[in-house]
């Protein structure tokens, strides 16, 4: 799937990076907890979390995640908006819980880690 | 080729900078991304812990043609089991270590998985030596 229709179905604003960025989403993890995202083995997914602080992007930044969703309209901080673009990573806040977020994304077709 | 860094305990915007470093000397060297991934998630954790558990810390990170090795030194409480600070979902960490999506107990387990050699030497009190090696 493409951040732009990432964006377009979980009603994203996009905060940081570039929604044309030629990125072929296929997968997601859904976790408040980066000692999660850590163990995992597969890059380029999309990370949906309500976790909003500078450990987010650095998690993402160490664990080769490039597209990251904040649920629940959480913001983003400015330290947390440079950081993003830094390491080329589109951060998006959607309004949509997570469970919504991911439930959307999923019945179009975007599949889980585990 | 040595990096050194320090590491305060309790500051977690700063928490990251030596691992992110790290990372971008060795995508200088061409080294491949999932091998450079491995390194930098143990850094990154083994970071974490002293931000989390120590007071404050030194990272050393030496880098030959084929390894790197990375020593965190940190004066603090010190580890009393090491071998169950090891098990998956042993953890001491405070409320305000798992509001920042830390404080599971998977930092050290993830350590092990991803390092090539791990020594861990901890001394009640004064503080602890992580050090782990990874070969590429
Ligand atoms: N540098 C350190 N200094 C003191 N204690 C530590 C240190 N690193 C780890 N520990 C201890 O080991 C436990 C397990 O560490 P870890 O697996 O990283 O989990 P977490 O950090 O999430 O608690 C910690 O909760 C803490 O009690
Ligand atoms: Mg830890």
């Amino acid at each position: 799937m493409k951040i732009s229709d990432i964006q377009k179905l979980t009603e994203a604003r996009i905060i940081a990076g570039d929604l044309l960025t030629e990125k072929n989403i296929k997968k997601a993890f859904s976790s408040d907890l980066m000692s999660d995202v850590l163990t995992l083995d597969e890059e380029d997914i999309l990370l949906i979390t309500g976790l909003a602080n500078v450990q987010l992007l650095r998690t993402a930044e160490m664990a080769d995640i490039h597209v990251v969703l904040l649920a629940r309209n959480k913001k983003a901080s400015p330290e947390m908006i440079q950081l993003a673009k830094e390491n080329k990573i589109v951060l998006l806040e959607t309004p949509f819980s997570i469970f919504r977020a991911s439930g959307v994304l999923f019945s179009n077709g975007i599949k889980p880690v585990y | 080729m040595e990096l050194v860094f320090e590491i305060e305990g309790g500051d977690f915007t700063s928490a990251g900078n030596a691992s992110s470093k790290i990372k971008k000397v060795l995508k200088q060297l061409n080294i491949d991304s999932k091998t450079i991934k491995r390194i930098v998630i143990a850094v990154y954790e083994a970071e974490v812990n002293i931000v989390a558990h120590a007071k404050k810390g030194i990272l050393k990170a030496s880098i030959g043609s084929h390894f790197i090795e990375v020593k965190l030194t940190d004066k603090g409480p010190g580890i009393e089991d090491v071998e169950k600070a090891m098990e998956a979902g042993f953890s001491t960490a405070s409320k305000q270590v798992r509001e920042m999506g830390f404080g599971a107990g998977m930092g050290l387990p993830n350590i092990k998985k991803n390092v090539d050699e791990l020594d861990i030497i901890s001394e009640m009190g004064k503080g602890t030596l992580v050090k782990f090696k990874n070969y590429f």
